[in-house]
This record gives structure tokens, sequence and C-alpha cells, in this order.
């Protein structure tokens, strides 16, 4: 969304040189305890407030969640699920949004160079005046965020608040968040923190509590922490072992050298058979021959 | 020896447009797509106006192109139907390499190369098409999943660059075997261009002015 | 709260009963999650369904509405049986040993005195048995079968898990579950917290369901203590404020009450309210009622107010019956009350009964609505089709509406739960025409008084000679009326023991209603307040959250009323001696030569403990009360009664089904519904994406919550063959709402004295203004019929039907 901050880059979308990487930096992680969110929202008002959105106000479905899925607006979205987890029934409600990804399947898709950057904290940006609103950051990712906005064509999600972060700020949903569900810092930090939370959690019986940062995609700089670890997907289909999908990858991975080197190819062998064989010239006695058979013909 | 040269008609000049217009809109498809794949090449988005316009052109020139396409499958598609001596001509396509087409069968209007070119073009226009629509999202973005979104694109890309690869070749066919491409410019090739390279559609040809 | 926000995460035990405290006061609620991380504190919650509070709970117990008393009765029942209470505490700072008097009855659901005509008990029985010196008598041996204690064990011997779960639906081991845990707590190191809110308030037995917890509380010695109390959850910003600041028909400011017309001059009223202490050496705060009436009045009419006049007593109204917003609709109704001021409420969102409402209002000759917002009350007249059906030609109600501006536009102070004034510093200007309703009630007191000036009338002196020496007349400040408030001394004031020395200066701020005086020479606004704006200042603007003893009291930021008290009754948090139940949280204690600790002792600083003064200084016998005496309308025990409307017959008592003194108007009886017709129970609450009817009026709140929804048990909606989204209309016997239905496992059928019955759950934001779809407001559907003692609505708790309308709900 934002301009670029004093944050350095350490990657860019659709570029093969790398950015500048002398500065070090830390990198920050936003946690979500899913075992001390109310569902209250709060968090979804403070992202359309600190980021001048305004959702539609659209209908009830017979849900609790509103809007019903993240759009160009709504980059944070509560999700409800009503489920009965070992015999114990559970109101799971799980804030929804980007996962800043490690390795982001976003930027690997992106073919505009800088409309995606990630930068040495970790954050995910999409910076959206280079943005040329293809859709291909939707299909990198893994957990179905980013939107395309109908007004503009071009793509949105969560920040991170990477401009509030940038002046030592926390976002804004952890800013509001009355419970302290959301904690922000480092991320090493809120890694001792998760374990601390799930200790507790575990002294209550929840086996399976653990803490939600997927391997398949470098980890993330939006993590949970969660009663069941073991069952993601039951928290409204949070992925449980989330990648860039092959495809994605076949498409950025090899397969881009290898089309440029293959059309290369085509045509330096097309050079090289003219100049080891030249030309296929029609001779006279083609064209006498054409001749003949007219006439032949002709009689 | 100018007296020599007997004429043949080989497209008409609607046939000739048609082909042109094509060919400038897959150029024009394949600059774009191309500027949209690899980084390296995204300078290519300023051929169109900068990185959105590109994005919103290409899938429309891409329709355009279906559609002229089309035009030319019509016109072509009965020439190309496979015969036995079109498989005899593939095995020995290697003399055609060595531009000595006396051990390959005659050719009729097309030879087997020019087929497998027209088929390979027919059936990559068609991946391209339904690939390109699958992930066309500000027209056609609900009607496909996520799923059938990256297939989509794996699937374009692919279909693009094979496809880019046997229009090298076709091009290169035109350069290399001379007197072909006044027969897309003006209409007409020599005789002896159509004895040595088409001598079965020669005779055709000859035969229908009887 | 008797106790504070913060000090939640002192607790050991939260339980949350009668509120939804995730829900609705989603930042108080924090303290929860802080006391379950770092004190591994639990969490129960009981409640008609599983709410936000429930997801975040430990033990969730679903019973049915409007049996609060039922479940808590049974708690105290299984605390006495098994002794699980706190001995000490309870034979020393509660009445558990009183004698009560001899013809002191409960039979068959009813109280001795009960007076069927009236709708109302004698209460005189309801009272300790006194021995001649005046005094309370005491079995402190707890043996005797008069004494309280053995009174409440046979009271509550009735109420056994199976007859709980027979009445709530809570499956007994669940209910078992929770008193294990709840018992836990009376040793003198675990404590339990209550959190609640209207859930218990809005029945027709409301300020019962909160004494049966309070109870609890008392046998488990868990009042006056960190992490313990009573917590209140008060649902608007300063509404705290409104009822201690006296904004209700029987009250003037700190919880004085106004004189009924019984109570002819100032001797006859000071006689029920100076009490004199009922047990030896008691101090019985309210001994000092004359101070903080005289300093009231002499707050209002200043010299106008002497001795002579009895302080002005006769310019005070006498009222004959409470004159509540109930009673104000339903004059208004009959045509007796012809104008109507509504200042910051919406009534015809806010009380039961809507259409009553609306036929109300449209008798009136004016209404004048103040209100930052476009509230529905102020356009009542206009036709919003079915949403507010109305023939604006037939409707000759003339309405004004004031706009007034929000607290963040003005300067002033906010009281929250917790009894702290916090002042709050204007943050931006007001718009359009938008005044302080300070400024307008100024700008109609100048032309009232102008009015009463010119043409005189029945009795001008209240009004004509009211003090109003504000520096602008029509714009009194909040720092003006503050001080006032507070209170100052109107003369030099002297030592009584040394009269040359002046322990006062005429025009000093009072430090504190210890200064208060009853011969005129001070002033106070409201006694509660007095120390909120000293001679060192704004004492509610102070922002130092230094923190002594780490208990989260922070007795430097903002101010607390009493006295600045942050846990009310705190001396109980000590033994006999003196000495903290629990050393690990201590609040206070005495030092030897007096009460200190980090918390303002609620007890007279030098008394000793070996004088045997009890903790509870406001009540006569110096204990809490385990037996109310008369002072609740409905009994000195809580009973379970049955809500007005409900789905089977008291299982306790069928013949005394509902609460026989609950406020019931006589046109109102047939209002009620049967079970039979309307077979579901049906309670109404709050969302936390909304604030009642303001919050729709912003964008982003609308959309978090978009459209009026009615919750149902998967169980009944598959009965009425109903899914998610359908649109479904719900009836009672006095109106219907059309909704889009949310089908939630979180609402299970409960099997009730062996009936299968099903709870609805009705949300209340939408109305016909403001920025989401409209909707009909759940008081279409809700009774009027109110709480014995405080009159409020019984929302939580009637019986509709439900029918399924369509299935989309577009």
């Amino acid at each position: 969304m934002s301009s670029l901050q004093s944050l350095d880059l350490r990657r860019r979308s659709a570029t093969t040189t790398p950015p500048p990487g002398q500065r070090e930096a830390v990198e920050v992680a936003k946690l979500i305890d899913v075992s001390r969110c109310i569902g209250c929202k709060a968090c979804q008002a403070a992202c359309l407030e600190w980021n001048d959105l305004r959702e539609e106000v659209g209908i009830n479905v017979g849900v609790y969640d509103n809007p019903h899925d993240l759009t160009e607006n709504t980059w944070t979205l509560m999700r409800f699920t009503e489920i009965d987890v070992d015999g114990r029934f559970e109101w799971l409600i799980r804030k929804d949004g980007c996962m800043h990804c490690d390795d982001p399947g976003c930027l690997k898709a992106c073919p505009a160079p800088g409309a995606i950057v990630q930068y040495k904290n970790g954050i995910v940006d999409f910076i959206s005046e280079n943005c040329i609103g293809c859709g291909y950051c939707v299909k990198g990712c893994p957990f179905n965020i980013p939107r395309i906005s109908k007004k503009d064509s071009k793509a949105y999600k969560c920040t991170l608040c990477s401009d509030r972060v940038a002046v030592g700020q926390a976002p804004a949903c952890a800013k509001v968040c009355p419970t302290q569900a959301i904690s922000f810092g480092t991320k090493k930090d809120m890694i001792a923190w998760a374990d601390k939370r799930i200790a507790d959690l575990k002294e209550r019986g929840y086996k399976s509590a653990g803490l939600y940062d997927p391997p398949g995609v470098g980890g993330t700089h939006v993590m949970y922490v969660l009663k069941h670890v073991d069952r993601p997907e039951i928290y409204a289909g949070l992925p449980k072992d989330p990648k860039i999908s092959p495809l994605v990858d076949l498409w950025k991975g090899i397969t881009k050298p290898l089309a440029l080197a293959g059309v290369g190819l085509a045509a330096l062998v097309g050079f090289f058979h003219y100049v080891t064989h030249g030309p296929n010239e029609v001779q006279e006695e083609d064209e006498e021959a054409a001749a003949k058979t007219r006439r032949n013909s002709a009689e | 020896m100018a007296d020599k040269t007997t004429i043949f008609d080989r497209y008409t000049s609607g046939a000739r447009l048609n082909h042109w217009i094509n060919a400038i809109l897959m150029i024009c498809l394949a600059l774009s797509g191309m500027a949209l794949f690899h980084p390296s090449l995204f300078f290519l988005t300023g051929l169109f106006g900068g990185g959105p316009t590109a994005r919103i052109v290409h899938p429309w020139i891409g329709v355009l192109a279906m559609c002229s396409f089309l035009g030319l499958f019509i016109r072509f598609w009965r020439y190309n139907l496979w015969g036995k001596d079109d498989s005899a001509w593939m095995r020995n396509i290697k003399h055609v390499v060595n531009n000595d087409e006396s051990k390959v069968p005659e050719a009729g209007k097309y030879n087997a190369g020019q087929k497998l070119v027209f088929w390979l073009m027919s059936i990559l226009t068609v991946l391209l098409l339904t690939s390109g629509l699958a992930m066309w999202d500000s027209q056609f973005g609900e009607y496909t999943s996520i799923e059938q979104k990256r297939l989509a694109v794996v699937v374009h890309a692919a279909s693009a660059v094979l496809l880019i690869i046997v229009v090298i070749t076709h091009i290169y066919a035109a350069i290399w075997i001379r007197g072909t491409i006044r027969g897309m410019t003006r209409g007409s090739v020599t005789g002896g261009w159509a004895w040595r390279h088409h001598r079965k559609w020669l005779r055709e040809e000859v035969g229908k002015t009887k | 709260m008797t106790n504070l926000w913060a000090d939640i995460k002192n607790t050991d035990l939260v339980v949350i009963m009668g509120g939804n405290a995730a829900e609705a006061h989603p930042c108080g609620f924090k303290w929860v999650t802080e006391a379950k991380h770092y004190r591994k504190a639990k969490l129960i919650v009981v409640d008609p369904r599983f709410t936000r509070s429930a997801a975040m709970s430990d033990l969730f117990i679903q019973i049915r509405p409007g049996t609060d008393i039922a479940f808590l009765g049974g708690v105290i029942k299984y605390l006495l049986d098994n002794d699980k209470i706190q001995k000490e505490y309870v034979g020393n700072y509660t009445n558990a040993a009183y004698i009560i008097r001899g013809d002191f009855k409960f039979e068959d659901g009813l109280f001795s005195g009960y007076d069927e005509a009236k709708r109302d008990y004698n209460r005189a029985s309801w009272e300790y048995e006194l021995s001649e010196d005046g005094f309370v008598k005491s079995d402190p041996s707890l043996q005797d079968p008069r004494c309280v204690y053995q009174l409440m064990k046979t009271h509550y011997s009735r109420y056994t898990p199976e007859m709980v779960e027979r009445i709530t639906g809570a499956p007994k081991d669940k209910f078992l579950e929770a008193c294990k845990l709840i018992a836990e707590t009376s040793a003198v190191d675990k404590v339990m917290t209550s959190m609640y809110a209207l859930g218990w308030t809005q029945h027709s037995k409301g300020s019962q369901n909160i004494r049966t917890m309070a109870m609890i509380q008392l046998l488990l010695g868990n009042i006056g203590v960190a992490g313990g109390g009573m917590n209140a959850l008060r649902g608007h910003s300063n509404i705290q404020g409104l009822t201690d600041i006296g904004l209700m028909s029987n009250l003037i400011p700190g919880y004085l009450t106004l004189a009924n017309d019984r109570e002819p001059d100032y001797a006859t009223y000071m006689k029920t309210r100076g009490f004199k202490p009922l047990r030896p050496g008691q101090t019985s705060y309210w001994q000092n009622y004359d101070k903080f009436f005289v300093s009231f009045a002499k707050a209002m009419w200043g010299d106008a107010a002497t001795k002579d006049n009895d302080w002005a007593y006769d310019w005070l109204p006498k009222i004959d019956v409470v004159y509540d917003v109930l009673r104000a609709f339903e004059l208004m109704h009959q045509g007796k009350m012809t104008g109507y001021f509504c200042q910051g409420f919406n009534p015809l969102m806010s009380f039961p009964n809507r259409r009553k409402l609306q036929a109300a209002l449209e008798k009136l000759k004016f209404l004048v609505v103040m209100d930052p917002l476009a509230t529905e009350t102020s356009e009542f007249w206009q036709d919003h089709g079915e949403h507010n059906p109305a023939d604006p030609a037939k409707i000759q109600t003339e309405v004004f509406r004031l706009p007034t501006t929000v607290f963040a536009e003005e300067n002033g102070s906010l009281i929250n739960s917790g009894r702290w004034l916090q002042w709050h510093f204007k943050g931006a200007e007001p718009p359009g025409e938008a005044l302080p309703d300070i400024d307008i009630m100024a700008r109609l007191y100048a032309k009232l008084r102008e009015l009463y000036q010119k043409d005189g009338g029945a009795l001008p002196d209240p009004l004509l000679k009211l003090t109003w020496d504000y520096e602008n007349p029509l714009a009194p400040q909040p720092e003006e009326l503050a001080r006032e408030l507070n209170g100052k001394a109107l003369v030099d004031v002297p030592d009584p023991r040394d009269p040359a020395r002046m322990i006062l200066r005429k025009g000093q701020q009072l430090s504190g209603f210890g200064e208060y005086r009853n011969d005129g020479m001070t002033m106070g606004g409201c006694w509660l307040y007095a120390g909120s704006w000293t001679e060192a200042g704004n004492q509610m603007a102070r922002r130092d959250n230094t923190d002594p003893g780490g208990l989260g009291l922070t007795p430097r930021w903002a101010w607390s009323w009493p006295a600045n008290r942050r846990i009310m009754y705190n001396r109980a948090s000590c033994d006999l001696n003196g000495k903290p139940y629990n050393p690990a949280k201590k609040q206070i204690w005495w030092d030897g030569e007096k009460w200190t600790g980090y918390d303002v002792p609620d007890f007279v600083i030098t008394s000793k403990p070996e004088a045997g003064v009890g903790p509870f200084i406001m009540n006569p016998e110096g204990s809490a009360r385990l037996f109310t005496r008369g002072m609740l309308r409905d009994g000195p025990f809580p009973e379970h009664y049955e809500p007005f409307e409900a789905p089977v017959p008291n299982p306790l008592h069928p013949k005394v089904n509902a609460n026989p003194v609950a406020r019931v108007f006589k046109n109102d009886l047939e209002q009620f519904g049967k079970a039979s017709d309307f077979p579901y129970v049906a309670t109404t609450y709050r969302l936390t994406e909304h604030f009642h009817f303001w919050s729709k009026h912003t964008r982003i709140n609308a959309a978090l919550q978009p459209q009026e929804f009615i919750e149902l048990g998967e169980e009944l909606a598959k009965e009425k063959g109903i899914a998610s989204g359908d649109l479904i209309e719900v009836r009672s016997n006095r109106g219907r709402v059309k909704a889009v239905a949310v089908v939630t496992k979180r609402i299970k059928a409960l099997k009730i004295d062996g009936k299968t019955v099903h709870t609805v759950g009705i949300p209340l934001h939408w109305g016909f203004t403001g920025e989401t779809k409209k909707g009909f407001g759940c008081n279409q559907l809700t009774p009027y019929v109110g709480d014995a003692n405080i009159e409020t609505p019984e929302y939580k708790a009637f019986l509709v039907d439900v029918k399924k309308l369509g299935t989309t709900a577009a």
C-alpha cells in the first residue's frame, strides 16, 4: 500500500539484482494468541481507521463474520467457527489477514518490479503505485489473502502497518486489541512469549497447543498461538502445511530462464543453420522445369 | 531469364491481410506477454504505455488474435491434413535441412513441416485461449478457483513459449527458403519456387489452368 | 464495582454470570486474561448462550434465562453443606449469627407479611430480634435455629443439585464442578470475583440475582478483598456517574433518597435515615446523613437554605410513587404526562413494549430530545414502513431536537465501573449547532427563571433562589460544577476543641466528606465526590500510575470515590487483629497505632482492632447482611421466582410462580403470553460490534454488524426448517421482529422439568436511523414488567414463537 518507508529491503518483486544490504534489521512479528481473542473486531475497525478504508455496509448471511470475506478494504477479518473438539464445544475465533511469509508467494509471483517488497524486518508490503493489477499475487499466496480492488485494479492486503512500524509503533490492530491477544515485537520475543502462552494452555488441558509458524513458507511474521496446532484447518481453514504452490514454483522458478533460453536457442539454431547451410534459393533450372511443366500442360 | 519465369498465385489478398494482422497481433502478444513473464523483459511494457496498460491490453489483443487466427484456420485447415507422404517427408527431414529436397516426397501446398507448424499453432492457441480466460481476473475472476488459475498460468506460459519457438521456426523458414516471403507479401510465387518446394502443388495448379 | 477493573488480575477464579464481559466490556475483560495468564486463574461462564466470554472460559454452563437464583441458591447449599465457607469471616463480619424475629417465616414461596391486594409485603417481621439495650441479639455459635445462618441453611436446603438441574437445565455434574471451583475460594489465600451486568439486573427479580451472589461472596470471605468483590460492569460510559449523582427519580446525589409524601418535615425525614448503631460501638456511617443532606441543600440554595427553613427541605419534591421511566411512559400513555424531556437516551428503542411507547409519545404535546445523534425517539413520528409504522399527519406532538456535544467535545469527568472519576479534555470542536448539555440546561433555566420572575407561579422559590453563581450563567463550566460537587467551606470553620483555631477558611475546597457539616458552614453537591477537587486541585486529572503494593490500586491515578478508596470494605481483608488474611496480597493493616496500607482504609483509621468495630461501616450493625432485613421489597433471602413469562411452572412453588411484588401496571397484565402460544424462551443482549443504538450511526461499526439477526439453536432450527441466513419472524404477545436467522451450536436445547426448552437470542442494536440496514428492535417483543426494587424491565427472559418467512434475507 505504502510508498517506501525508512525500511531497508530484503527482496523486491520482479527484480533480479539484490537490494542494498549493508544495514542490519531485526526481524519483527505479530503474534495472534487465539486463546485470548474474544472476536471483538476492534482490530478490524482499527485497521479501517488507520488505513483510511471504509467497508460497505453489507448484509447478515447467518454468521458473525462481517464482511464475509477479506476485501480490498478489509485487510483483516475475524472468522468464527463453531466446532466440537475432542468432545468439548469451542467457538474458535481467528483473525485472518496477511501472514507476512518469510518466503512470500505473492512476491515470487509478482511480475511488476517493486510492486511487492519484503523489508529486512520481514514485513511484506505492496507498493501500490508499482502494482499493475495482474492478480498474480493472489495466485502466489498460499493463504488466499490479496484482493484486487474493483476501483483501481490494484492489489491490497495487510501492510503490518509498515508505516507505523517504520516509526517505532506497533500495528494498529495490536495497539487496540483489548485483551492483548495481538502482540507485536521482535520475532524472537514473540516466540518466547508464545512459549509461555502455550505452557499455560497445556496446563489447562489443551495438549496440542502450539505455535503456528509454518516452515513451508520459511516461517511467518504473523504467527498464531493455537489450542490445536495439530489441526489448524479447524480455524476457518488455516492451511495445515502451507507452501507456495508447486505450480507457482514451476512457473516462477526454473521455467523462466529455461523458456528464455529456449526462445534464444530457437533463434540461434536458425541463425547457425543459415550460416552453415545458407539460404535455400530457387535455381534457374527450377524455373525452367516449372515453365516446362506449364507448357506441357497447356498442350 | 525473366521470360522463363512463371508466376503462380498462392495467397489471396484476404488471406495475406489476415496473416499479417495475425502476425502483428502475435508480436504484440509476445512482447506484452514476455514483459510480464520475465522481470528482465518488463521494460517491454513501455511499448504499451506501462505495466498496467500492458496488463490491460494483453488479453484484449489475445481476443483479437484468436479471432484472426480462427480466420486463418478456416482458410487453411484442409490444406494441412496429414497424408502418407507427410510422414515420409518427416522421416527424411534431415535432407530438407541440408537444402536437398530431392530425397523427400513432393510436397503439396504445404509440406509436413509447415503442417506441423500449423497444427502446433492451432493447439497452442486453444491452450492459450482457455488458460488466458481462466486467468483473466478483471473479466472472469469469479469463475475459476485460485488452484485453477495457478494451473492456467503455467499452461499459458508454457504454451506461449512453445508458440514463440514455433513462430521463430516459421519466420526462419520463410527467410531461409528464399522466395517464400513474396507469397505472403505479393500473394504469388515463382514457378521455380513451387517446383523446388511444392512440386505436387505446382502440378495441381498447372492442372487447374488446363 | 466494590473493587476496580485492574484488580480483576488479582483473582483466582472469575465467575461471569449475568453478563458477558468479553462482549460488552472487552477492555475490562483484559484483566480476566491477565488473571488467567499470570495467576493461572480459572474462568467460569454461566449464561443462556455460549458467549464470547464463554469462548474464553475453562467451564461453561448453559442455563435457562431467568434461573440464576436457582443456580446460585444451589451453590449456597453446596457451600453450607460442605462447610466450604470462610468461617472466621462469616462469623465476625456478617450477620450470620444474628437472631431473627420469631414471626419471620417463609412458606409456599411467600415470606411473612404478604398482602396480595397491594402486591406488597409488610416487612416488619423481616427484622433482627433486639435485646433491651436496643442491640441485635446474636449467637456466635451459629446454632440457634433462629439465627441467620440456620435460617439460610433451611431456606436453601430445597436447592439440591437435582432441583438446580430441573429448574436451570444445567447438568448436575457440571453444576457440581462449578460448585467445587467456587468452594475452593473459601480458603483465605484464594479469591473469586463476580463480574455481572444487565444479565442479572434486567429481570423481575434483578436485585435478588445480584444479592444471591453477594451472599456467596460473603460466605467465601471474598468481599473487601483484592481479586474479589461484586463487580457490576456498567453498560454506558459514565452510567456510574449517573447513579452517583442521583439522576434517578427517587434519589438526590450521593445515594441520598428523596423524601416521600409521608415525610412532611425534615425531622420526620431524618428519623428513618440517620441510622443508630445496631451493635455496640459500630460506626454506622449513615449517622452523618444530615451533614451530607445539609451540605447538599447549601449547594442548591446557599444562604436561602437555613436551619430555620429546615435547610429548604420543603423545596425538594416529595414523591408519592417512584417516577421511573416505565411509569413516565405509563402516565404519557394515560394522557397524564403531556411534555417530555429526553436527554441522552433513546427510550423508543430502550424500553419495553415498543407499541405502547409509540402510542405514549403520540399523546404528548411536546417532546424535547437532547442528543448528539438523530435518535429513533426524535423521529418516532416518521413512517418507516414495518420498522416504524406511523402516520405523521395524525401525530400532533411537537418535537424539538437539540443537538448536544459528545464527551470528546467537552472537558469533564467520566466515572467508570470501578468508581474512578477520570477527568478528560476536549479533543474537538462540536459540529454545527451542537452545545454541551450544560449550556442547553443553563439557557432553559435562565428562561424559566425569567418567566417565574415575570409571572410568578405556584412555588417559585426553589427555582428563583437556586444558587447560580457561575462566571457565565448561560454556560457553567465543567470545572465550576466539579468544584461545587466536591464542596467548600462557606465561612471560616472553627475547630470544635479550640474555637479560636480555624480548621477551614471561607471558600476553601473541602478535602473529604469528613469535613461536611450539618450546621450550614459547608456546602457540597455530592458528598461521595468530596476529595475529588481539593485545594490541591483537580484530583480527577491525576495521571501518576505508581502502584505501591503491586495490586494495581494506583492510588495517584485519577480519583476514586469514596475518599479515593480503591477497594471498598477493605477492612474485611484483615482478620480481627488487623492482620491481612492473605499476606501475599496486603491491602491495608493495623500497624499498632493506626490503619495504614496501599489503599485508603475503609475504616476509622484510629479505631483499634480490639474495639471490635465491624468492617461494614455503612451498616448500623457493622457487618454485612446475609439476611437483608426489610431492605429489599421481595424478601430478605433471594428466592427463585420464574420470569413473568416462563415455559414451565415454578418447580419450587407452582402457586407463587413469579415474583409476587414485581412491578406490573394493571393494564399490562394481559400483555403476558402463555407458553402454549409462545413456547420458546427469549433473551436479549448487546454485541461487541455495537454500542446500543449509537454506533450504528458510524460506518465502520455498521459494516461490522450490518443487519438485525436472531440466534437459534440447531435443534430448534431443524424443527422449524430454518437455515442460517433465512428470514424469520419472532413474535411475542406484544409485537414481532423480522430478522435474519443465525443458526448456532452455541445455544442448546435444555431439559427443564422434563420438558425440552429452546432459547432464542435477540441482539438489540438495530433501529430505523443510522448506517445499518433498518431493523425492528427487540423492544417490540419485551414485556412491560419491572424489578420489584429498581424497576428495571425484564428484558432477559420472556416467551416468543418463531416462524420461517423465506429462504433469503435480502
